[in-house]
């Protein structure tokens, strides 16, 4: 089986349940290998460990009420992030013990995957989890630990935790923690590291107003408040992308330079001269400039 | 001993530039357990000090003494043994570390040390605190599979074990590690904070400050906490009494680059670009960070352009860094950003002048 989808949906609870309710508590600790990215697996391990395990045949042996067929589990935790060649290593591995072992491969990006074992798999998209089903599960962890929580904050919560259940839960662990049993989604903000509207707001008035000396103060700023600046660009999309004062065309020139940031600082570029390349983009497409300068 | 440290705020208490955050970090530890932290903000901003003081406050003053030792981790990955040396800070309570002076093998350190230290549970005769927490400096800085690895080891870990993350931009850090952390933001301090906290040291060093001064030292400083104290400290050294408009030296590697930049204004020739590489070699033999150089030549050219100008270059500034990430050799970068430069100028000078 394939588990992939993005953070906080629940593959690896989903696996790890699922191996429970096949052999229960006794039986877990020799029926089910969990490897996961913390655990070296480069091709000897693929080669050795899995292989070993994966050889060793299992009877069918009842007990306590758990169903215990008559294979193994190996569980290959963040899947993606194992080398080609040892997902190469695989293949065969699988398909000679496929009688006696059962793989789950849980990944973030199936892309990374190899498609021969992508198509060797059964594959279970995790989409991110509906409102609702985030705001049941939120209330009844309220519930049980005793925090009070409002229907705007139980909104706030899922607008910022992006259908990510563990990161919902991470926040409104924090809040309690830091504000005690009764949560707004105010606090919810300030734990959750989002950046506060006026400081996009105020990038977006200042590049404005054209002058680049203006927008560099203000990126200088906001690089001292140490707000993180994928963040902000994300944020700066939403306020483009919503802007009715901005001509589509000029709004097109933005976000295509917002994209080309976003790649850059995930290849770990400075922030303060992506941020400034932003600003400054957005100047010369609010004031029609051209891309590069024609003498 | 250093003003930095001497004035360093000890307990959580005691912290003034980030009362707020101290406060709510207290809260947090008020009930004998903490989330896993991630605290993030510019150099100078108090990060360190935040952390030292949130252990203190956890553990009390044993965790003051600390001692450091050079550790050699060999690590056997099955096909070859490789050796890590490792500098470590640690008291009885809490293990520092940086994972990231490993290089590209931080994977493994992320892998085997701290899994290693993770899972030795401290053992407490009274049963409270019976954690330990490692602070990772500079996570930004460690590759992506290390980040990778961390993820499961915070989550299996967590019953004997807190992490506090400690880096510069959290947007080097992965999702998944965010995602499992309290994210701490800490600012950098404004100048009007800079300015109370040099005019308390000056207070408790027994100094005359003329007015202004301060606040001249705390823009220079560029909202940078640590650098103001040693500027002021230098100031101090170089001159007292203070005269009213006396100012720190900058520093010695900005003056040189300045230099740089006004070489390069004055002529825009393939022999003055020889000259400069001259130059910046000269920089980067003293380890002075190429991301530094180039965005202090950006800083140093922009002063001095039209504003159209303006936007070309720090275009071309951001896009010969992105280059420069993903390259090896900074040098390339920085010389193809200067020729760059000189290209777009001359052809500037040319159309305008003629």
């Amino acid at each position: 089986m394939l588990f992939y989808g993005p953070p906080g949906t629940g593959k690896t609870t989903t696996a790890l349940a699922i191996a429970y309710q096949l052999y229960g508590p006794e039986l877990y600790k020799s029926r089910v290998l969990e490897l996961n990215a913390s655990d070296e697996r480069g091709i000897n391990v693929v080669r050795t460990k899995i292989k070993d395990f994966a050889a060793v045949a299992v009877g069918t042996a009842r007990k306590g009420g758990y169903p215990c067929p008559p294979y193994k589990i190996i569980i290959l935790d963040e899947a993606d992030s194992m080398t080609e060649d040892a997902q190469n290593a695989l293949r065969r591995t699988m398909e000679t013990y496929s009688k006696v072992t059962r793989f789950f491969f849980i990944c973030n990006y199936i892309s990374r995957i190899i498609e021969p074992l992508a198509s060797r798999c059964a594959k279970f998209r995790f989409k991110p989890l509906s409102e609702e089903v985030m705001s049941n599960r939120i209330l009844h962890i309220c519930n049980e630990e005793g925090v009070s929580l409002d229907a705007q904050a139980l909104a706030t919560l899922s607008s910022i935790s992006n259908g990510d259940l563990r990161r919902a839960i991470t926040y409104l662990q924090s809040a309690a923690r830091l504000f005690g049993s009764s949560i707004s989604s105010t606090d919810l903000i300030s734990v959750s590291g989002a950046i506060p509207e006026d400081v996009v707001k105020s990038l977006l008035a200042s590049c404005k107003s054209g002058e680049f000396d203006v927008a560099n103060k203000e990126v200088n700023n906001i690089i001292a408040d140490g707000y993180p600046v994928s963040q902000l660009i994300s944020q700066f999309l939403d306020v483009i992308v919503h802007a009715d004062d901005i001509p589509d065309e000029q709004k097109a020139r933005i976000c295509k330079k917002l994209g080309e940031a976003d790649k850059c600082l995930v290849d770990g570029a400075d922030e303060y001269l992506q941020l400034l390349d932003v600003a400054s983009e957005t100047i010369r497409a609010l004031f029609d400039m051209p891309q590069t300068l024609v003498f | 001993m250093l003003w930095v440290d001497k004035y360093r705020p000890k307990t959580l208490d005691k912290v003034t530039v980030h009362d707020q955050v101290a406060q709510n970090l207290k809260k947090l530890v008020a009930e004998q357990d903490c989330p896993h932290l991630l605290f993030y903000g510019p150099s100078g901003s108090g990060k360190k000090t935040l952390i030292m003081a949130l252990i203190k406050q956890m553990f009390g003053a044993g965790a003051e003494k600390v001692k450091m030792e050079n550790k050699t981790w060999k690590i056997d990955t099955g096909s070859r043994t490789i050796e890590i040396e490792l500098a470590m800070l640690s008291s009885t309570h809490h293990v520092e570390m940086n994972p990231s002076d490993a290089g590209f093998q931080d994977r493994y350190v992320v892998q085997e040390v701290i899994k290693e230290m993770a899972k030795n549970r401290p053992i407490d005769a009274k049963g409270k605190r019976a954690f330990k927490v490692l602070v990772l400096n500079e996570v930004d800085k460690l590759s992506r599979e290390a980040q990778h690895s961390l993820r499961r080891t915070m989550e299996k870990y967590s019953a004997s074990c807190r992490l506090i993350l400690c880096c510069n931009s959290s947007s080097k850090v992965t999702e998944a590690v965010r995602s499992r952390c309290l994210n701490v933001r800490v600012n950098a301090p404004s100048e009007d904070q800079i300015v109370q906290v040099l005019e308390f040291i000056g207070k408790k060093e027994n100094l005359n400050l003329p007015f202004g001064f301060a606040a001249r030292i705390a823009a220079q400083s560029n909202r940078n906490l640590r650098r103001a104290i040693l500027f002021f400290e230098t100031c101090k050294v170089q001159q007292y009494p203070f005269t009213s408009n006396q100012v720190a030296p900058p520093l010695d590697w900005e003056q040189y680059v300045a230099e740089i930049a006004a070489d390069i204004m004055k002529e825009q020739s393939p022999k003055r670009l020889y000259a400069v590489r001259q130059k910046l070699y000269e920089l980067l033999v003293n380890c002075i960070p190429p991301e530094s150089i180039l965005k202090k030549l950006l800083a140093e050219l922009l002063k001095k352009l039209d504003s159209d100008l303006k936007h070309e270059i720090c275009h071309w500034a951001a896009h010969y860094e992105h280059k420069m990430r993903l390259g090896s050799k900074a040098i390339f970068h920085i010389e193809a950003f200067v020729a760059k430069f000189m290209s777009i100028y001359k052809e500037f000078l040319v159309s305008t002048f003629g």
